[in-house]
């Protein structure tokens, strides 16, 4: 099933940030965002998740548009933010059991999340003694602990060291080749083969045609 | 497992490992309500006179102390985020948190209540009715709480404009709560306080939902 969007303009705080933006993602697909900070990469993953509403055009499945029935959409993604909606009161365990349970996420599924993402042994270490790097494998551990055909993930690799890099790339890889769709924001190479770029600055807008786009 | 359950579970999980904001709240119930003799004069019948309503006021002035953190934590953090994302309406996270809410500061303040009204030397008539009293409204303080801190969500010096917001909606409560005690003291019928608060909290479970709904979604934009 397809998910795509059609001339998209979204703004932000009275500016307009991007316009006329057109994406589609196949089955098996990865769309990698590219841009300046500021772009509007955020901006666009959050309207693709239904978080944020874009100001005009269409987002939908092959179904029909996500706002016809945001519980199905919600069921169908996992998105990853800059925030870890993590507890530092809760251990490692409840913290992502919480999420993957939510998505229906099963006790061997957790189980092999914590395994991939390097977790084990610390499954009882309450979050507030987890360095970046670990809640950011924690946050990511959510995408294994339950499943979802598109992945939409804000700079995944942030914080993350070398073998994690590989680990998240081996994720995603491992997730297209089952008929998994990926959305990525990042400004770092992320190594994924047969992927579709997606640019920022092509749909950058400047202030002087701020109504075009809204048209 | 639903997500009302998961998420019920999750915020009483949290509410153990932070056991003392909870405990804040109920000793500020009590400290509060202590304070009154000191101001007023230790006069027994004057005190149990004014049982009721300082009761009933304290335990507002306390559960507003409780709002204000109610969406907070999980506005920062991403948690909100992650909830409107699930598979569930945020009606239904509105609901769990108002219930999570009530398990963790409405239900020790009731507890609390009837010892207070018995440093007060309330009548032996009045303590039935005081817990059913309770029991009926401070569910409905937990409710209309949420939709307060829902929409107060983001704001600088939310704290305050939240009261501004809340207190006015559950002064009605304060009323029937006190009449219904005063009544009961008094060997005068009761019962038609008692529905009048019954008739708010079952109001306030099927409109508060979806207003905080509505004011979650406004803060997540």
């Amino acid at each position: 099933m397809k998910f795509f969007g059609e001339n998209i303009s979204c703004v932000r705080g009275e500016r307009l940030v991007f316009r006329g933006l057109n994406f589609a993602v196949e089955p098996g697909g990865a769309l990698v965002l590219t841009g300046n900070n500021g772009s509007g990469k955020t901006s666009l993953l959050r309207v693709m998740a239904g978080l944020n509403r874009a100001t005009v055009g269409k987002i939908a499945w092959s179904d029909g548009p996500i706002s016809d029935d945001p519980e199905k959409h919600h069921g169908r993604l996992h998105f990853i933010g800059h925030l870890d909606a993590q507890k530092p009161v809760l251990s490692v365990g409840e913290n992502l059991e919480m999420w993957a349970r939510l998505h229906g996420g099963t006790d061997e599924k957790i189980a092999m999340a914590i395994k991939k993402l390097k977790l084990d042994g610390f499954e009882d270490l309450p979050g507030r003694y987890l360095s970046a790097g670990q809640r950011r494998r924690l946050s990511l551990a959510r995408l294994v602990a339950s499943e979802a055909p598109l992945w939409i993930l804000d700079e995944p690799t942030i914080a993350l060291d070398e073998g994690s890099v590989a680990a998240v790339r081996a994720l995603i890889s491992e997730h297209r080749d089952a008929g998994g769709m990926a959305v990525i924001a990042t400004n770092v190479e992320l190594g994924l083969s047969d992927t579709t770029k997606l640019d920022m600055r092509d749909y950058a807008a400047g202030q002087d045609d701020i109504w075009e786009g809204v048209s | 497992m639903n997500a009302l359950a998961l998420i019920l579970r999750r915020e009483i999980r949290l509410s153990m490992r932070q056991a003392g904001d909870s405990a804040i709240i109920v000793l500020f119930f009590v400290l509060a309500a202590i304070l009154f003799p000191f101001g007023v004069g230790p006069e027994p019948n004057m005190l149990a006179r004014m049982a009721p309503g300082v009761v009933w006021v304290t335990a507002l002035l306390a559960a507003m102390l409780s709002f204000e953190r109610l969406f907070a934590p999980d506005y920062e953090d991403g948690s909100l985020e992650q909830l409107a994302l699930g598979p569930a309406p945020l009606e239904t996270v509105a609901l769990a948190k108002a219930a999570a809410h009530w398990l963790t500061t409405g239900f020790p303040l009731m507890i609390a209540a009837p010892l207070i009204a018995l440093l007060y030397r309330l009548p032996d008539a009045g303590y039935n009715t005081l817990l059913i009293t309770m029991a009926l409204g401070t569910p409905t303080i937990s409710l209309i709480g949420t939709v307060g801190a829902a929409l107060t969500l983001g704001a600088r010096r939310g704290g305050v404009l939240l009261s501004l917001l809340v207190i006015p909606l559950i002064i009605p409560i304060l009323i029937f709560g006190t009449a219904a005690i005063d009544a009961a003291i008094g060997g005068y019928p009761f019962r038609q306080h008692l529905l009048l608060l019954g008739g708010f909290f079952l109001g306030a479970l099927v409109l508060t939902p979806i207003a905080t709904a509505a004011a979650l979604r406004q803060a997540l934009e």
